[in-house]
C-alpha cells in the first residue's frame, strides 16, 4: 500500500488515472484525497471480509467437518463490542473530513469573479459580468457554441437559475456539482488550474433531452480570455441582417430544438421553411412569413405544426424588435 | 399456479381446487405464493426494461442520430425499470410473498392475525399493479421513478397520474400488510416463544413492518400532493405557482429512504437463517443482530437528507444528515461481522440457498462500503448523480435484497412445493448470477467516479464512456442466464423434482416441524415443540427420505415421520 504521507503529491494528478478524470481546479484534490482515504479503509475491510468467508468456507465444510461441528462460542461482548467500536471510529473520521472539505468549498470567496448560468430544457447560457454571453460548446453536439469560458487562476463563482424544471451543473474535471432550482438562485465556485477544454452535464433528469444537455468549460489564460470577450463584444447594426440574426440565433440556443440540417428535433427543421405553407395542430393552414415567425417567436404556442407540442416558451422580453428582425432575415438566408 | 405434484395426503395445495379457491383464499401460504408468482412476473417486465437500458447504452443507438423518440422511450425504459423493480418487485418480495408464507408458520399458528385483511392486501396489490402497468399503455411515463416536480407536474404527460395512483394504492397493500404482521409477531407467539427466542426472519419482518406502516403514508400524501398540483394547479412544488420543488425531495425521501430498509432487512433477516441452518451452529450473537435490526428501522428515519446534498438544502441539514447517516452504517456492520463468525467453527453445506447466502456477504460487502463514499459529504457531491451511485444501489437492492429473496425462495421451496431444488443447475445458475452481476455493476463505480451522468439516453464519443456500457451490457447478458436459468430449475422441479422431508435442511424453526407441504392448517401438532429456534442439537439427520428429525418429539404428537409424502 501508498504510505500515507506520500498521497497528497501522488493525488495531484493532472493525468487522468484509473478512477478520475484530470485535476482542472485547485480544490479538485480535496475530493480525490478523501476518496482514497475511504477507498483504502474500505478495501482494507472488503479484503478481510472475503478472505474470512473463504477460509472459513474451506476450513469448515460439511464434507470435512463432518454434520456436527464442535462446540464454540454463540456470542462474545468483548469481540462485539471491538468490531463496533472500531469501524465507528473510521466513520466518525470519515465524517469529519468530508465535513471539513463540504464547509470549505461552500463558502464562496468575497472577490469571486461571478458568471451567471441561466439554464432551461435543454440548454446552458453563460453572462458574464462584461454583458457578453455564450452558451453551451458540447463537442459531439456540434451546437456552434463556444461553453462556458473562465480566466485561469481567477476564483469564479457561478449563480445558477433555471427557467423551468430541476437541472444540475456539473464539472467533473472540476469536482464541482450544484442544482439548479426554478424559484431561487444556487451557487458554486472553483479556480481553474489547467488551461483546456472539460465537459459539462447536466446531471438532474429534466426531460427528453436531458442527455444533450451539454456544454463544456474552456480555461484560457487571462490575456487570451481578455482577447475572447473584446471579440464577443458585436455591435449587431453593423453586420448584415442575416449574419446579425445568426449571432441572435447562436445567444439564444435555438438550435437546441430547431435543426437547420433538415432534421426534425423538438421543434421543426427551419432550413427551407420561409416561404412555404404547413398544417398546423389544429388542421388550418399558414404561411410561414415574416408575421409568422413573429407570432412563434412571442406566442409560440398558438400555432403549433401538426406533429409538434405546445412546449416552447415564448421569448417576448428577451429579443427586442431588431433582434427579431435579425432572426427573420437569417431563416431567410436559410433557403437554398 | 397449483402444483402439479400429487401427493397421497391432503395439504395446502391441493385441498380445495379450483381459481376462486385461490383468488378468495385467506390462507396465508396461498396468498404467500400468489404474491411470490405476481412479483416473479413483475420482475420479467423490469428486467425486459433493464436490458432495453443496457443494450441502447452499448450502442444500439448513435448519439448524433437518436430521435426525441428514442430519447422517450429510453427515458420510459428507466422509469419503467425503476419503479416496476422497487414498487412492485423488491417491496413486496420478501415480506409480502415470503412473508406470508412463512411467518406463521415460523410462530406454529394457523394464519397471521388478519386473514381477511391480508387478502385484502393482496388485492389492493393487484389493482396497484394494473395500474401501474395500464400506465405503460396509456402514454410514455418518463419522470424516473422520483417523480420529481416540477417535471412531473407541470411538463409531462398525464401517466403520471395512473402511475402515481398506482403507487399510492401499492401503499396501503404495503401498510396492512405490515399491521397485519406486527399484530401476528405480538400476539400470536406460542407461550415459550419469548423475544429472544423468536428466530431472526420475524425480528427482521417486525423491524421491516414498523417502518411500512410508519413511512409508507407519507409517500401516499406526497404522491397525492403531486396529483393535486398537477391536476387542479394548486401550487405545492412549482415555484410559479408558489410552491418549492426542493419540498416535494424532503417529503419523498422521509419514505423513500426508510423504503430502502424495507428491501434490504428482510434480506438481512433470510441470511440470518441461512447461514445458521447451513453452518449447523448457533447464530453468533443473536441479540446484537435483533437489536440492530431495531435499531437499524429507527435510524433509517433520520438520514434521508443524504439523497439531498446537492439540492439546494441548507448546508447545516446536509452536515448534520452526514453525520447521521453513519449511524446506520454500523448496526449494518454488525451483521456482516455476526453472520463471518458463525461460519468460524461450523459445518458448512454449499447447497443452493446457501449460495446465495454467501454471495450475499461479498455483495452487501461492497455495497455497504461504497456507501460510505456516498455518506460523506465532500466525496458525495462528487459522485451525486452518476453512475457511482447506480452501482452502489444496485449492490444494495439486488446484490442483497433480491440475492436474499432468491436464496430464501430456495431455502423454503421445499415447504411451498414439497420438493428440493439443490442441483447442478440451481447451482450453476447462482454462479453465474453473481458473476454476470458484478460484471454489470463494477464498470459502472469506475464510470461514475470518471464523472458520467445517469439517466442519460447516450453518451457522445468524446465522453469516453462507451467501453464501460459495452462491458456492462455484457455482464448483464450473463446476470440475465444466470436468473433464467434459477426460474427454469424451479419450475422443473414442480414437475419432477426431488421429494422433500418436513425438514431436508436442518432448520430449526418451527416451520420445518410440519410436513412440506404443510397441510392447510399448518401444523397437525398444536402448539409445536419450541425451543430455542438456533440449538441445532435439536434435530438428526435420519437419512435422505427421512431427512432431519427432532431429537426429542413430543409425546403425544403424531411424529412427522408418519406422514411423509409417498415415493
Amino acid at each position: 500500500m501508498i504510505p500515507v504521507a506520500l498521497l497528497p503529491t501522488l493525488l495531484q494528478h493532472t493525468q487522468e488515472d484509473f478512477w478520475f478524470p484530470t485535476q482542472a481546479a485547485r480544490d479538485a484534490s480535496l475530493v480525490d484525497e478523501l476518496y482514497y482515504f475511504i477507498f483504502y479503509v474500505s478495501l482494507f475491510a472488503f479484503i478481510a471480509i472475503v478472505l474470512a468467508t473463504a477460509i472459513f468456507a474451506v476450513k469448515f465444510r460439511r464434507s470435512k467437518v463432518g454434520l456436527v461441528p464442535e462446540d464454540s462460542p454463540h456470542h462474545s461482548t468483548s469481540i462485539e463490542i471491538v468490531w463496533s467500536v472500531i469501524p465507528s471510529l473510521f466513520m466518525v473520521a470519515m465524517f469529519w473530513y468530508g465535513f471539513q472539505d463540504f464547509v470549505a468549498t461552500k463558502q464562496i470567496p468575497d472577490n469571486a469573479y461571478e458568471i451567471q448560468v441561466k439554464a432551461k430544457k435543454w440548454d446552458w447560457k453563460f453572462v458574464y459580468p462584461e454583458g457578453v454571453e455564450s452558451f453551451g460548446g458540447n463537442i459531439d453536439m456540434n451546437d456552434g457554441g463556444e461553453g462556458m469560458v473562465v480566466p485561469l487562476g481567477r476564483t469564479i463563482s457561478v449563480r445558477m437559475e433555471s427557467a423551468d424544471v430541476l437541472h444540475s451543473f456539473s464539472i467533473p474535471n472540476f469536482r464541482v456539482k450544484m442544482d439548479v432550482v426554478p424559484g431561487r438562485y444556487t451557487y458554486l465556485w472553483f479556480i481553474p488550474t489547467e488551461l483546456g477544454e472539460y465537459p459539462l452535464y447536466c446531471t438532474e433528469y429534466c426531460g427528453t433531452r436531458h442527455s444533450r444537455m451539454l456544454g463544456k468549460v474552456v480555461v484560457k489564460s487571462e490575456e487570451d480570455y481578455a482577447v475572447w470577450l473584446e471579440d464577443q463584444v458585436i455591435d449587431l447594426a453593423t453586420l448584415p441582417p442575416a449574419e446579425a440574426g445568426f449571432e441572435v440565433w447562436k445567444k439564444n440556443g435555438c438550435a437546441a430544438c430547431h435543426s437547420t440540417a433538415g432534421v426534425n428535433g423538438i421543434g421543426p427543421f427551419l432550413n427551407n421553411r420561409y416561404g412555404t405553407t404547413e398544417t398546423l395542430t389544429d388542421g388550418t393552414s399558414v404561411t410561414v412569413d415574416d408575421n409568422y415567425i413573429r407570432e412563434s417567436i412571442l406566442d409560440p404556442n398558438v400555432k403549433v405544426v401538426a406533429g409538434f407540442s405546445p412546449v416552447m416558451t415564448s421569448f417576448a422580453g428577451q429579443l427586442n424588435d431588431d433582434e427579431i428582425s435579425y432572426l427573420i432575415a437569417y431563416l431567410k438566408s436559410l433557403n437554398e | 399456479m397449483p402444483s402439479t405434484n400429487t401427493l397421497d395426503r391432503t395439504n395446502y395445495l391441493n385441498a380445495t381446487k379450483g381459481f376462486m379457491s385461490w383468488f378468495w383464499t385467506i390462507d396465508h401460504k396461498r396468498l404467500g405464493l400468489m404474491y411470490l408468482w405476481s412479483v416473479i412476473a413483475c420482475f420479467i417486465l423490469g428486467g425486459f426494461y433493464a436490458m432495453k437500458i443496457r443494450l441502447t447504452l452499448s450502442g444500439d443507438v448513435d448519439f448524433a442520430t437518436q430521435t426525441a423518440e428514442q430519447m422517450n422511450a429510453y427515458n420510459n425504459a428507466f422509469t419503467v425499470h425503476g419503479a416496476v423493480m422497487i414498487f412492485l418487485v423488491i417491496i413486496p418480495s420478501i415480506p409480502a410473498a415470503l412473508g406470508n408464507f412463512v411467518v406463521p408458520l415460523m410462530l406454529g399458528t394457523k394464519d397471521v392475525a388478519f386473514p381477511k385483511l391480508n387478502r385484502f392486501s393482496y388485492h389492493l396489490w393487484i389493482i396497484g399493479a394494473v395500474l401501474f402497468v395500464a400506465t405503460l399503455f396509456i402514454g410514455n411515463l418518463d419522470t424516473g421513478w422520483t417523480f420529481y416536480p416540477p417535471y412531473s407536474t407541470g411538463h409531462t404527460d398525464p401517466s403520471v397520474i395512473t402511475a402515481v395512483l398506482g403507487a399510492f394504492i401499492l401503499g396501503f397493500s404495503s401498510i396492512f400488510t405490515g399491521l397485519n404482521f406486527i399484530v401476528t409477531i405480538h400476539k400470536m407467539r406460542p407461550p415459550e416463544m419469548t423475544w429472544f427466542k423468536m428466530p431472526l426472519f420475524l425480528w427482521a419482518i417486525y423491524a421491516t413492518a414498523l417502518i411500512q406502516i410508519l413511512a409508507t403514508p407519507v409517500i401516499g400524501i406526497s404522491l397525492l400532493l403531486i396529483l393535486v398540483e398537477k391536476t387542479m394547479q394548486i401550487g405545492i412544488f412549482t415555484p410559479e405557482l408558489g410552491g418549492d420543488p426542493v419540498f416535494f425531495q424532503h417529503l419523498f425521501w422521509f419514505y423513500s429512504h426508510p423504503a430502502v430498509y424495507i428491501m434490504i432487512l428482510p434480506g438481512m433477516g433470510v441470511m440470518s437463517e441461512l447461514i445458521a441452518t447451513f453452518c449447523r451452529k448457533s447464530i453468533f450473537g443473536y441479540k446484537s443482530i435483533a437489536l440492530a435490526s431495531i435499531a437499524i428501522a429507527i435510524f433509517s428515519f433520520i438520514v434521508w437528507g443524504h439523497h439531498m446534498f446537492v439540492s439546494g438544502q441548507s448546508e447545516l441539514m446536509s452536515v448534520i444528515f452526514s453525520a447521521l447517516t453513519f449511524s446506520v452504517a454500523v448496526p449494518s456492520a454488525i451483521k456482516v461481522f455476526n453472520w463471518i463468525a458463525t461460519m468460524y467453527k461450523g459445518s458448512i453445506a454449499f447447497t443452493t440457498p446457501m449460495l446465495y447466502g454467501m454471495s450475499i456477504i461479498w455483495l452487501f460487502g461492497i455495497g455497504g462500503l461504497t456507501g460510505l463514499f456516498l455518506a460523506t459529504l465532500g466525496t458525495d457531491v462528487y459522485f451525486h448523480d452518476t453512475y457511482f451511485v447506480v452501482a452502489h444501489f444496485h449492490y444494495v437492492m439486488v446484490g442483497s435484497a433480491l440475492f436474499g429473496f432468491l436464496g430464501g425462495i430456495f431455502y423454503w421451496w421445499p415447504k411451498m412445493y414439497g420438493v428440493v431444488v439443490d442441483n447442478m443447475a440451481s447451482k450453476i445458475a447462482c454462479l453465474l448470477a453473481f458473476v454476470g452481476f458484478n460484471m454489470t455493476f463494477m464498470p459502472q463505480f469506475i464510470g461514475g467516479s470518471k464523472g458520467m451522468p445517469r439517466r442519460y439516453a447516450a453518451y457522445g464519443e468524446s465522453a469516453g464512456f462507451d467501453g464501460y456500457n459495452e462491458a456492462s451490457t455484457l455482464g448483464s447478458m450473463v446476470l440475465m442466464t444466470g436468473l433464467v436459468l434459477a426460474l427454469g430449475s424451479l419450475l422443473v422441479s414442480l414437475k419432477n423434482g426431488k421429494k422433500s422431508p418436513a425438514n431436508p435442511w436442518g432448520g430449526v424453526t418451527l416451520e420445518w416441524q410440519t410436513p412440506s407441504p404443510p397441510p392447510e392448517h399448518n401444523f397437525e401438532i398444536d402448539p409445536p415443540v419450541v425451543g430455542d429456534p438456533y440449538d441445532m442439537t435439536l434435530v438428526e439427520w435420519k437419512g435422505e427420505e427421512e431427512g432431519f428429525l427432532p431429537v426429542n418429539p413430543r409425546a403425544d404428537a403424531p411424529c412427522v415421520a408418519d406422514v411423509k409424502p409417498s415415493a
